[in-house]
């Protein structure tokens, strides 16, 4: 069993930590919360219409194609989410792809992959954020561009749920998985 | 547009891009039908006894190529994930890219099929139905062959693994399709297995994207 006695509870604007050394559950627990992994007891409740596309979930791999051009992903996710063309134009301008629209998945670093996977965020706005070690990867430009993603997320009323080590977001509660051996317990 | 629909034409695209996807069960299709004369001999009576069973057997092993690939893809660089936390169901998106591939490999195998029915020595006049019931047995075959491709998807080499499984659902197929060629190839109504053999194709594109669907949800658990 990875965690029993979880409980916790995130409002608009917030966002939590999760904290913990590898295989302590964070990736799981995001797993369960985006309803992709069954958790073995307990519920999730999400306030509001009961409607999954509520929420995105970020996870390890960046759901990158290497045959596709990085504009050509972007706006197949823009159709995918019933968003318009220009929606994916400028969310890959916000993630300082511009100049590497025609590179197809392949030819992108891992830094730009992952810039390219937060364009999701960007093209569909939904409350809830769930991100797995979103920042894995970056660079110091693009933890600042994480970071802003997130504050303004939170500023417009956002959810924001990450797995992260090291510096976290500022203003955040942290969830510390370690100590929940057997009870929960949230700073 | 969105959803399902937008999936399938990103996959259509994505068939036919990355080292020509189609190219391998069409070969494949091609390639075993050819060496059907070097193995049963090459006068003409016995290519007619053995050839529509031939092309009906390399149609169904060819569709099972591209399973393999058809979801482990998309579960190894986390797109199915991407897909199943975004709300459209799965099962929309198991429908759409089996299409999508059925699309791109069934019918050049239906386009291919004729060709070698007229080398097997079968009859010219039957080559139109025998493209149309390879298009509408590769649908089945393709379908049918998607529960395995979702079964197996988080399997490394799950090839054998989705050869066991379809296999067996390829049984009503296999045997209304060729029952179709022969009777076109004996000049008799063909109608009657060519209409089961649609049975099946609808059948398996009416119930496999919801096995697919939970097989697909259980590889990402």
């Amino acid at each position: 069993m990875l965690f029993e006695g979880l409980s916790f509870a995130v409002s608009g604007g917030e966002a939590l930590e999760l904290r913990g050394p590898n295989g302590s559950g964070k990736s799981t627990l995001l797993r369960i919360l985006a309803g992709l992994t069954r958790q073995h007891a307990g519920t999730v409740k999400y306030a509001g219409p009961e409607d999954e596309t509520l929420l995105h979930y970020l996870g390890h791999s960046d759901a990158v194609k290497p045959t596709e051009t990085a504009l050509e992903q972007a706006r197949f996710w823009a159709r995918y989410f019933g968003r318009t063309q220009d929606a994916a134009t400028s969310a890959i301008e916000r993630v300082g792809l511009s100049r590497r629209v025609d590179v197809p998945g392949r030819g992108l670093s891992a830094g730009q992959k992952r810039r390219l996977a937060l364009t999701r965020l960007l093209i569909d706005p939904r409350p809830v954020w769930l991100l797995d070690e979103p920042t894995a990867a970056l660079d110091v430009e693009g933890r600042g561009l994480v970071d802003t993603l997130v504050a303004e997320h939170r500023a417009g009323g956002g959810v924001v749920i990450a797995a992260i080590h090291g510096e976290g977001f500022a203003a955040s509660r942290t969830l510390d998985l370690a100590t929940l051996a057997g009870a929960g317990a949230i700073a | 547009m969105s959803g399902a629909s937008s999936a399938f034409f990103r996959e259509l695209k994505l068939a036919w891009s990355g080292g020509g996807g189609p190219a391998l069960p069409v070969g494949f299709f091609a390639a075993a039908s050819s060496l059907t004369p070097f193995a049963v001999g090459p006068d003409t009576e016995t290519l007619q006894i053995a050839g529509p069973g031939v092309i009906w057997i390399a149609l169904a092993l060819a569709s099972l190529l591209p399973m393999e690939r058809l979801f482990q893809a998309d579960l190894e660089d986390g797109t199915l994930d991407a897909y199943a936390g975004s709300g459209v169901a799965l099962e929309g998106i198991a429908a759409a890219k089996t299409f999508a591939h059925w699309i791109a490999t069934g019918i050049p195998l239906a386009v291919v099929a004729p060709i070698l029915w007229i080398m097997l020595q079968g009859d010219p006049g039957a080559a139109p139905l025998v493209a149309l019931a390879s298009l509408i047995g590769s649908a089945a075959f393709f379908f049918f062959g998607s529960i395995g491709a979702a079964l197996a998807a988080g399997v490394r080499r799950g090839g054998l693994l989705i050869a066991l499984v379809t296999l067996p659902l390829y049984v009503p197929t296999m045997i209304f399709g060729a029952a179709a060629l022969y009777a076109a190839a004996g000049g008799e109504d063909w109608s009657t297995p060519l209409m089961l053999t649609g049975a099946a194709a609808l059948f398996g594109m009416a119930s496999a994207p919801f096995a697919a669907a939970m097989a697909l949800r259980t590889a990402i658990d």
